[in-house]
């Protein structure tokens, strides 16, 4: 989902890193107050964090015969709201950009908007979705997490062709062609990434179970309002 | 069940990553003769698209530093795997260690 360093017009440029600064702001000022009401919950933001440096790490082949990679940022949207996961991502995205020419600079604000804000909030979505219809736990983190991979590259679709819309066919043909070698590439690291995320949900579930009826009670009380 | 539900959950995923490998053969070198690379990043693709769909684009920006070389790139690819495993390990190792304390704590009252 990395759209790489120039190429997208400067306009377009611009526009996804006006819209995603609020979210990575917004995003920071949650995390710090989480942090000061509850520290006790800052070994499993570090978890989330780390979840998603690992995933988005791993380059996996597909079987359309191109590698791309998970993005682990569904994990720690369930947990902590959609909203923590665009600072978390940007780091993400700054170290692949920087070090490793990986994305970009001129291409941030569109990658966070894909990676850390489409995705986690998909995956804050779905999964209240999937509770509220009572699915199975498991069920609900692989769906939300699933689903979410599986968005973050439509939306990188969606912004290439947007940018860069096919001279007969516009933004839908164009759009095809994108979604194409991104979408369909997802399609079977997109059930990876949702089956780690139950493995590891499990084990955050055996091992910090106090934490996470904590913030699963302030899920149920807004999912209720 | 919890634990066999988890060790059937990583063997999919290994699967999945493998399945490709096995499935996707090489195609024969083109008519220009060159190997053509199976398995390339689909980043790397969409930007030779971008190319073909807008073949008068030129990238604007240029990266501020590259990687002096594919195993450069993929030393701080691994780097980047092994900061988030090794918190992921840390955390584990530490909920497990706290989890079978409390367990003997518990042991230790009842006697």
């Amino acid at each position: 989902m990395h759209i790489m360093e120039g190429f997208l017009p400067v306009s377009h440029a611009i526009g996804w890193s006006a819209a995603s600064a609020p979210f990575v702001a917004y995003g920071l000022y949650t995390i710090n107050k989480r942090i000061k009401e509850k520290p006790e919950q800052r070994m499993l933001l570090g978890v989330a964090a780390a979840f998603t440096f690992v995933l988005s790490a791993l380059k996996m082949p597909s079987v359309t015969g191109s590698s791309s990679h998970p993005t682990g940022t569904a994990l720690g949207a369930i947990l902590f709201g959609p909203s923590a996961m665009a600072p978390i991502g940007m780091v993400v995205l700054l170290f692949q950009a920087l070090l490793l020419a990986h994305g970009g600079l001129t291409t941030l604000g569109a990658n966070i908007f894909s990676m850390a804000i489409v995705g986690p909030f998909a995956a804050a979505a779905i999964f209240r979705l999937a509770k509220a219809a009572k699915l199975p736990f498991g069920t609900s983190i692989f769906l939300a997490a699933s689903l979410a991979d599986l968005l973050t590259y439509v939306t990188t679709s969606a912004q290439l062709a947007f940018a860069f819309p096919d001279p007969i066919g516009g933004f839908a043909a164009s759009f095809a062609k994108f979604a194409t070698l991104f979408a369909i590439t997802q399609i079977p690291l997109a059930i990876s990434e949702g089956l780690l995320t139950v493995v590891v949900m499990n084990a955050l579930a055996r091992f910090n179970a106090p934490e996470l009826q904590d913030l699963n009670v302030t899920t149920t009380l807004e999912v209720k309002a | 069940m919890k634990r066999y539900q988890n060790l059937l959950m990583m063997t999919a995923v290994v699967v999945l990553v493998a399945l490709p490998l096995w499935m996707v053969k090489k195609p024969a070198p083109g008519a220009d003769g060159k190997e053509v690379q199976i398995f390339a990043g689909a980043d790397e693709r969409a930007k030779n698209l971008v190319g073909v769909i807008s073949p008068g684009y030129k990238p604007w920006f240029k990266p501020l530093m590259e990687p002096p070389g594919g195993e450069v790139s993929s030393m701080l690819f691994a780097l980047q795997a092994a900061l988030g495993a090794g918190f992921i390990g840390y955390w584990y190792g530490c909920s497990r260690t706290r989890a079978k304390q409390k367990q003997a704590l518990q042991k230790e009252a009842r006697c």
